[in-house]
């Protein structure tokens, strides 16, 4: 328990010791440290975006899944349309071209029957001279009753 | 028998044993006679204390140098933890970051050196010392008078010019803290405070300043003292329990049990010095750390 000069030596030698410390071995370490720090702070926070990001794509798809959906209805929905409007489209014109056809046939029809009912008309007339020829034969002159004839005949329509 | 008995078969006493194992490698080749001789030097001392800093710089500025932010290695692992403990402790004491770039520093050389300087204590206690007398023989020198102490820390002259130097930087910060008016001020109205009356202020100063210069006596006293005086009762525990082995005197009964007395004496205070280690290198760290954050509180 003897004071001597190695105390002295033992100041220096601490103030040495501590200002290499200071100087050379303390600065690296510490920035490693808080580098260190600072990447796994980043490495959370890019996990954290990485998380939200996925939530929003997760929502996005679901959004354009929805959509198509919409328009794959709306699609359907309007050929059905379309198609409905097409069947009814041929079926008018069907019904037109069945009734047109009709109109045709009925006007063929009355114009046969007029023809019929005219030469009926001039057969009937041609008999009723014959006849009243037969009755009248010397009195009935043809073509001065030429005109009395065609009243007859017109009074037979 | 006892082991004085043993000893003195050999040639030496248990005393003389002690006292050798006691006595520095100094520049007077034998033991300072007066109480303080600032013409004397451990050689021994500061050649361990300074082999001890060179080691720990050097192992500390590789790591540093390499230091990266990437998955640190397992060494660098380890100056890492004990750094991050020093940070630690150091916000917990000192709460200004200026002074804080220098103090942690301060505080990592503290428990490193002294950690590795007490550690010297694990090595055999008649290692060095032994191959220290080989040497010096060789040498030409009379091998009687080969003194070595292997333990820096329990030399007194190293743990007093540590606390001596915290003293100076305590000082350092109180007046770069508070100012040379500032720290005067308070040297002589703290801890009792002052008064109105000038006679009762003028005494009250006195008083004040007699605290305060006590108080940074025994601070520095108390610092320096309670590691050496671990580190020393260590040491010689070490030597006590080492006289057990020494007490061999052949394959006799008392010869092994004394034997085996030693080796588990000498197990059992080596794991308890572990924590002697590291408990005084830890408490020296953090009484530099308090002491230093005192200097920059006013009271």
């Amino acid at each position: 328990m003897n004071l001597n000069a190695t105390l002295i030596a033992q100041v220096v030698v601490f103030l040495i010791f501590v200002l290499f410390t200071k100087k050379f071995v303390w600065p690296p370490i510490v920035k490693a440290l808080d580098e260190r720090a600072d990447k796994i702070k980043e490495g959370l926070t890019a996990a954290d975006k990485a998380k939200t990001d996925l939530v929003l794509a997760e929502k996005r798809v679901g959004e354009e899944l929805r959509k198509a959906r919409e328009s794959a209805a709306n699609v359907r929905g309007s050929a059905e349309k379309q198609a409905a409007g097409i069947v009814e489209e041929a079926r008018a014109e069907a019904a037109k071209i069945v009734a047109d056809a009709r109109k045709a046939a009925e006007s063929e029809a009355q114009t046969v029957l007029q023809r019929v009912k005219e030469d009926l008309r001039g057969q009937v007339a041609a008999l009723a001279v014959a006849g009243a020829e037969q009755i009248l034969r010397r009195e009935i002159d043809a073509k001065a009753h030429a005109e009395l004839l065609a009243n007859l005949k017109q009074e037979l329509n | 028998m006892s082991a004085e008995h043993a000893a003195a078969q050999q040639g030496v006493t248990s005393g003389e044993y002690i006292a050798h194992h006691l006595t520095y490698f100094n520049s007077i080749g034998g033991k300072q006679q007066a109480i303080i001789d600032w013409s004397v030097i451990n050689y021994d001392s500061v050649f361990f204390s300074i082999a001890l800093a060179v080691i720990a710089s050097l192992v500390m500025w590789l790591v540093a140098r390499r230091a990266s932010a990437g998955i640190p290695g397992r060494v660098q692992g380890a100056v890492e933890m004990l750094v991050e403990m020093v940070i630690d402790q150091t916000k917990g004491v000192i709460h200004s970051a200026e002074s804080r770039k220098f103090v942690a520093p301060l505080g990592l050389t503290i428990f490193i050196w002294v950690f590795l300087m007490n550690a010297m204590d694990f090595l055999p206690v008649d290692l060095l010392p032994n191959i220290w007398r080989g040497i010096y023989g060789a040498a030409g020198h009379d091998a009687h008078h080969a003194y070595l102490r292997a333990v820096p820390t329990a030399d007194i002259n190293i743990t007093m010019g540590m606390s001596l130097t915290v003293l100076l930087i305590c000082l350092y910060y109180n007046v770069k803290i508070k100012g040379i008016g500032g720290w005067a001020h308070e040297l002589v109205t703290a801890p009792f405070g002052t008064s109105k009356n000038p006679v009762v202020a003028v005494i009250l100063g006195f008083v004040n300043f007699a605290m305060q210069l006590i108080e940074f006596v025994s601070k520095t006293i108390s610092h320096g003292m309670r590691l050496f005086g671990n580190m020393f009762a260590g040491e010689l525990l070490f030597m006590l329990i080492a006289l057990m082995g020494a007490a061999w005197t052949g394959a006799n009964v008392p010869s092994v049990l004394f034997f085996i007395g030693d080796l588990v004496a000498a197990l059992a205070w080596a794991i308890f010095h572990i924590l002697v280690v590291a408990l005084q290198a830890f408490i020296f760290m953090m009484l530099t750390l308090v002491y230093i954050g005192q200097a920059h509180e006013g009271h």
